[in-house]
């Protein structure tokens, strides 16, 4: 019994050594909340831990703050989705090898009930001024992720000051797409959803999707490998590996056959530059 | 409600079967919490212990610091560590953000106060009582050391408990410097977090059961010891 | 009797007594709690310190312990080693129990001073033997009576065989049966060679034991001089107040 801190000390340090050890071969991914919580993750590193033997951690925040971490040199590569941000990330000389490799589309999803009546509308701007004219609920990300930032540009074209009604009609949540999704079931409001989180969210109460096919609510994303020369320690070898067989044949067919509820989530776009 | 009752099924089933997730993950926030605890454990009995048997300049302020940082919002450390840890943090050098080791620390950091105050008080107390017998028996310094922390062993334990309470029950810290990644750094309470965002309850309730089953195993424990600690003071 | 199984062993330093103080002050902050103490304790029966309450008995007892220094004077022993784990014991008014059981309170003692374990189980044997302790054995020390934790005290510090054994009024909180049972326990250990300085307010108990007097009062030390002097013809008139039982404090 008296000797039971020794033991302890010792079972502390073993815990340390395995855990040091744990990290054989890995990169770490600085990825979206959609990706995540949309289960693409759990799809597809399987079949790269396959082929490559490489481990892929993933970190899910939104956009903004993955974009962030990367530029502190926290992650090895970046599967984002806003252009403008990512373009700023690589033009500062964060980033480099950005390589746009599969898209699918943002949809409005709201009450059955509909109170704006937006049902069926194709015209994103449209579908918002609607809103914005009932004053009828919208939760949004505001979390500065990838959707979150399409969000407000389409408010900005709808010519609806909608941060301004913040607090009122409409609430900002500084949330993942899931957690805003289960806040736009339980608040019977409208909200604005990536396809591929919407398809897998199961808590959908009585939220419905009502409005999509605008091409103003494409939603490209992108790979970019953090730049070595930044940050000497990323592991630019195994990321470009990564990169390399989501935009292989390969990667793009295994992206178009994961399906969730008979409904193709990602579509894979690479293009090789020429 | 027909929700919960579906979704407490499931659970049900989850733990009954051991399902191999679940188990996984409860391993990893084990392992990850015992980790802490233990190291917690020597740095905050050490500093306990000096802080309740010596006497210098600053002593009181140390105490006063100790108490208060047993309150320190997990969220707050978490993000403390994260600066630390990152690339460009002063600890950056080392790689350690997102591991489990980078949760261990975050923890220790935030149960390392709560068992140094709460053992300073009692090792104190003991040492008030103590203190001019075990000099009338000439024991050395470590010797008293050692008596002390072994006399006030379950107080001790209960403390250790507490910490280990607040380790594996916490989401804030361990969401921030783990990075939440699966099969890496998800535990219990980041998985119940995630679980809920993506609208999937069972597993995240199944866990919850679980957690709530350990917080009650280590406030049964706790209260065991205290009986212990009463019968054996009396 | 087993007592005589107690001799006080051998040791080839010198013996630690006598000790010697002189012109020991004792103070705190201005406050001087003992002033001018000259005496000896030499080898031989009880030295009972006597005096009325708050005459600075216990300091008196804790300064030949070393448990606190003179602020002034020297105590000198015989033996410059006479700080050795188990040369010299004390007993408090109030004994400290640890949490543990009775045997495991006499074993520490013995653990300190490194008493090796197959040696040290005999002696806990002995002891609670001796103290009639042995159907206690086992129990949390915690729970004893007051007198049984007295009677462990004593057992805990003459486990270790010690030179010299201070004792702190030892039955000032005890019932007369209780008391008797613990006068009984001092008088054994005091017939095994052990030097016993005892701390009393009690008359009748220092005239039962002791064979020399040091009488103090208000910190300063009145009389120092053997118990059959003392009590025939006390010097000083506080003494003289005192055994008539007219001196309360």
């Amino acid at each position: 019994m008296r000797r039971s801190p020794l033991v302890w000390t010792f079972g502390v340090s073993v815990f340390f050594f395995s855990f040091a050890s744990a990290g054989n071969s890995f990169i770490t991914l600085s990825s979206t909340t959609s990706t995540q919580a949309s289960g693409f993750f759990d799809y597809i590193l399987p079949l790269f831990k396959q082929k490559t033997g490489i481990d892929v951690h993933v970190i899910a925040a939104g956009t903004g703050q993955a974009l962030r971490l990367a530029e502190k040199g926290d992650a090895d590569a970046l599967l984002v989705h806003d252009k403008a941000g990512e373009m700023k990330f690589v033009n500062a000389g964060f980033g480099v090898d950005r390589r746009e490799m599969m898209y699918n589309d943002f949809v409005f999803v709201g009450p059955r009930a509909d109170p704006a009546g937006i049902r069926g509308t194709t015209d994103a701007v449209a579908v918002l001024k609607a809103i914005g004219a009932q004053r009828a609920t919208f939760v949004s990300r505001a979390d500065d992720s990838g959707t979150h930032r399409a969000e407000l540009r389409l408010w900005e074209e709808a010519g609806v000051d909608a941060r301004a009604a913040s607090g009122t009609w409409y609430k900002e949540l500084g949330a993942g797409m899931g957690a805003t999704l289960n806040t736009a079931a339980a608040l019977d409001s409208y909200t604005l959803s990536d396809r591929a989180t919407w398809l897998t969210f199961r808590n959908r109460g009585d939220l419905e999707l009502l409005a999509e096919g605008d091409p103003r609510l494409f939603n490209q994303y992108s790979l970019i490998l953090v730049n070595p020369r930044r940050h000497p320690h990323v592991k630019f070898n195994a990321a470009s590996k990564f990169v390399e067989f989501l935009t292989s044949t390969e990667g793009q067919n295994a992206i178009g056959e994961y399906v969730v509820e008979g409904t193709v989530l990602f579509r894979p776009n690479y293009q090789k530059a020429e | 409600m027909n929700e919960f009752a579906d979704a407490a099924v499931l659970a049900s089933k989850l733990v009954l079967h051991a399902d191999a997730t679940l188990l996984e993950i409860v391993r990893r926030s084990l392992e990850v919490s015992l980790a802490a605890v233990g190291c917690a454990s020597v740095l905050g009995l050490s500093a306990g212990a000096l802080l309740a048997v010596t006497r210098f300049p600053g002593r009181k302020l140390c105490i006063i610091l100790t108490n208060a940082l047993m309150g320190l919002p997990p969220v707050v450390v978490g993000l403390l560590v994260y600066l630390s840890l990152s690339r460009t943090g002063p600890f950056g050098g080392w790689g350690l953000l997102f591991t489990p080791t980078a949760m261990v620390i975050a923890q220790i950091v935030l149960i390392t106060p709560i068992i140094c105050a709460l053992s300073r008080q009692t090792l104190e107390d003991l040492w008030l009582e103590y203190a001019e017998q075990l000099r009338s028996l000439r024991v050395t310094a470590f010797g008293s050391l050692r008596t002390l922390l072994w006399e006030a062993r379950y107080s001790l334990l209960t403390a250790i408990l507490a910490g280990f309470g607040r380790a594996i029950a916490e989401v804030g810290a361990v969401l921030i410097v783990g990075g939440n990644i699966a099969h890496v750094t998800r535990v219990m309470t980041t998985t119940i977090a995630l679980e809920t965002s993506r609208g999937d309850l069972a597993l995240a309730l199944a866990l919850g059961f679980i957690l709530i089953t350990i917080a009650m195993l280590v406030n049964g424990t706790t209260f065991v010891l205290r009986e212990l600690a009463d019968c054996d003071a009396r | 009797m087993l007592v005589s199984a107690l001799p006080i062993p051998f040791r080839n330093s010198c013996p630690i007594l006598p000790l010697t103080c002189v012109e020991v002050d004792y103070q705190i902050g201005t406050t001087v709690l003992l002033e001018a103490l000259s005496f000896t304790l030499s080898a031989g029966g009880p030295t009972v310190i006597l005096g009325p309450n708050g005459a600075g008995k216990t300091l008196a007892l804790k300064l030949c312990h070393g448990l606190i220094n003179p602020t002034r004077g020297t105590l000198r022993w015989s033996d410059a080693a006479h700080d050795m784990p188990g040369r010299q014991a004390m007993v408090f008014q109030r004994p400290v129990m640890l949490r543990r059981s009775v045997a495991a309170n006499i074993e520490y003692g013995l653990a300190v001073h490194k008493v090796p374990a197959p040696q040290r189980a005999e002696r806990v044997k002995t002891m609670l033997e001796l103290t009639g302790l042995v159907a206690l054995a086992g129990r949390s020390a915690r729970v004893l009576s007051s007198g049984e934790q007295q009677r462990l005290a004593l057992a805990r510090a003459w486990a270790m065989q010690p030179e010299v054994l201070f004792l702190d009024e030892p039955t000032a909180n005890l019932d007369p049966a209780a008391t008797s049972a613990v006068e009984e326990l001092i008088i054994a250990i005091a017939a095994t060679g052990t030097k016993v300085v005892l701390s009393t307010h009690d008359l009748q108990q220092a005239r039962r034991f002791a064979a020399q007097i040091l009488f103090l009062h208000r910190g300063r030390l009145l009389e120092s001089s053997a118990a059959d002097d003392f009590f025939k013809q006390p010097r000083s008139a506080a003494a003289t107040a005192f055994l008539r039982g007219e001196l309360w404090w």
